[in-house]
């Protein structure tokens, strides 16, 4: 870069846009295929008698395509703006963004073929076999060097919150994939995990609990820490707190995965570690809830006015929810009855549509019209009508999915008190499911709505604008001295 | 060393190291670094912006 004063630096958006789009188009169809399986659970014959089209197979469908395809895509789109926003200088390669745009849309893109295939790892949110994996690998280890080389040569001292929340993520999930995906391959779609019995169990929930707790949290939480602040239009709320947040969580988050396994074949005293792990767990979770509520103290009127806050704000109350449940669930006498039944689910979807859609399309909505040079998007009130939407929709899935829970549960366990057989056979209690199934669909039918109302908006917005072109100045002594 | 002190001592190691990180994040040394750290995001608002496009953006909360 030349040395003429002022020194310009253009931000590298481009990539930022491709994700953003790609967050919302992948958003609406693993939302899609969600409301889909959820009717294939009352109406059978939705799977159409194809294979491929069965509940087995569109059920991880669609666990792939909402965490790694909108999830993933959200979180390295807004990783990139953050960290060249936050480090006032260009991403650290272009064609290695590049590279991990186009390398990620390939990794799903594979997924929608194979996972109907039936061609599958069978572990869960691990799916994918083995050339995938490799595909998956590469691809996080240039965006590891992208966010980690941006981080290197970074104009400013001070390496924003955010950004360590992310470079956890980015990380965790390097190692988790890499160690839970070692396999012994036979054909080109079939291979063997290395790991054997409870072993391989434990490897698997190490992965899926850390994958909840880096991908699912660490790194919506990055989002929370700067997405937040800025539209809120004031600093974060205690600084400090978020650092001890940070350490906290990333201490605490690895040892919790046993909780997955109670009453399995994993020695008893992982399962009480990873029970007081989850347990102490709620502590740093309530604090960067508080953390980011807080940051909107003295402008609570906000609220009323801002659907984007709204979005922001309410996501944080259902990772509050999400978080106390959890802890909750990992006590062992409470997973004897939840676990297996439809608590889980409701839970994750208070974790997955509460808290990580909603920061996510929060964070959208901010994010979209500065990507495309206009101060807002196309239509404020749909956003509004959005958020309802999708509130609604969350409420119904996760409250009736609660009762059915605890219902089933409850079903599983009652005996006879005479002579000590179950008082419920299975199709039962699936029978008695059916009303709160049913209240999931209607619920899935409003955020799938948001989401088609959101692709709208965006579409408008992106129409009416251009893409942005965003350059900072840098004095030409501080340019000297740090760029080489 | 067997397996069982080594474990114990790293489980003391941890909880010093977070103990300590705990006073060194609250202690009143850093509040300046850490105030201009929480505000730093919205520097480029004033500093640096030579913004193209024809278009602004400054504040547009909705209110
Ligand atoms: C319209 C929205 C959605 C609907 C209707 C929906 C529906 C469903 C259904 C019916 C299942 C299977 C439950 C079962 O087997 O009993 C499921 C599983 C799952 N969904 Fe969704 N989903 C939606 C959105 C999302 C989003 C946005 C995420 C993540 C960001 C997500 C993550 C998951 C996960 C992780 C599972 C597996 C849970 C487990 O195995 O315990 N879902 N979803
Ligand atoms: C302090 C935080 C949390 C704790 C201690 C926790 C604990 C738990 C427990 C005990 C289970 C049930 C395991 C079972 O019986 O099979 C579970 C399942 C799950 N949780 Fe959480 N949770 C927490 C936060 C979250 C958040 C914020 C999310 C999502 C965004 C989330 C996503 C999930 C998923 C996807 C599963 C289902 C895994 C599966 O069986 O497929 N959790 N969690």
């Amino acid at each position: 870069m030349s040395q003429t004063s002022p020194q310009q630096i253009e931000y590298n958006l481009k990539v930022v846009r491709q994700f953003a789009i790609m967050t919302v188009i992948w958003g609406i169809i693993g939302m899609a295929l969600g409301v889909w399986i959820a009717a294939q659970l009352i109406w059978p014959e939705l799977n159409f008698d194809t294979p491929w089209l069965t509940y087995s197979r569109l059920r991880p469908l669609h666990t792939n395509a909402v965490i790694f395809a909108f999830g993933t895509s959200a979180l390295m789109g807004t990783s990139f703006y953050i960290v060249q926003k936050t480090c006032r200088t260009r991403l650290f390669s272009d064609k290695l963004a590049a590279f991990v745009f186009w390398s990620w849309q390939t990794v799903i893109v594979l997924a929608v073929i194979t996972l109907p295939l039936g061609l599958t790892s069978s572990k869960e949110y691990a799916e994918l076999e083995w050339p995938i994996d490799i595909l998956i690998a590469l691809s996080w280890i240039a965006y590891v060097m992208v966010f980690f080389g941006t981080l290197v040569k970074r104009r400013t001292s001070h390496i924003y919150v955010a950004n360590w929340f992310y470079g956890g993520f980015i990380i965790t999930i390097a190692v988790l994939h890499i160690v839970n995906s070692m396999v012994l391959p036979v054909s080109l779609t079939k291979s063997y995990s290395v790991y054997a019995g409870a072993v391989d169990a434990m490897v698997q929930w190490w992965y899926g609990h850390n994958a909840v707790g880096f991908l699912l949290t660490a790194g919506f939480l990055g989002m929370m820490y700067y997405f937040v602040p800025k539209q809120a239009e004031r600093p974060v709320y205690s600084y400090r707190l978020s650092v001890v947040h940070f350490w906290a969580l990333i201490g605490l988050y690895i040892w919790a995965g046993p909780h997955h396994l109670h009453y399995t074949a994993l020695p008893d005293w992982a399962q009480s570690l990873g029970m007081v792990m989850s347990v102490i767990l709620f502590v740093p979770s309530w604090g960067g809830m508080i953390n980011g509520i807080m940051t909107l103290s003295g402008a609570w009127h906000k609220l009323k006015t801002d659907p984007i806050l709204r979005f922001l704000i309410v996501s944080l109350s259902f990772y509050g929810m999400s978080t106390f449940e959890g802890p909750m669930m990992a006590i062992k006498s409470v997973n004897a009855l939840s676990h297996y039944t439809d608590w889980t689910i409701g839970h994750v979807h208070s974790g997955a549509l509460g808290w990580v859609a909603m920061i996510t399309i929060g964070s959208l909505y901010y994010l979209i019209p500065r990507l495309w040079g206009q101060t807002q998007m196309h239509s404020v009130r749909w956003i509004n009508i959005h958020f309802w939407l999708h509130t609604i929709g969350v409420v119904l899935y996760i409250v009736a999915l609660w009762i059915s829970g605890v219902m089933q549960g409850l079903m599983w366990r009652a005996v006879n008190a005479e002579d000590g057989t179950l008082t419920y056979s299975f199709v039962e209690s699936v029978e008695a499911s059916y009303p709160f199934w049913f209240i999931r669909f209607v619920g899935g039918l409003f955020i799938v709505t948001g989401m088609i109302l959101m692709a709208v908006n965006c579409y408008r917005t992106i129409r009416a604008g251009k893409p942005t072109v965003e350059t900072i100045n840098v004095a030409p002594r501080e340019a000297a001295t740090h760029s080489a | 060393m067997d397996y069982i002190t080594w474990r114990s001592i790293y489980t003391v190691i941890v909880f010093v190291l977070f103990i300590g990180i705990g006073v060194w994040a609250f202690s009143k040394a850093r509040k300046k670094s850490f105030d201009e750290a929480a505000n730093s995001i919205f520097e480029e608002d004033e500093l640096d912006r030579s913004q193209q496009n024809d278009t602004k953006q400054e504040s547009k909360n909705n209110e």
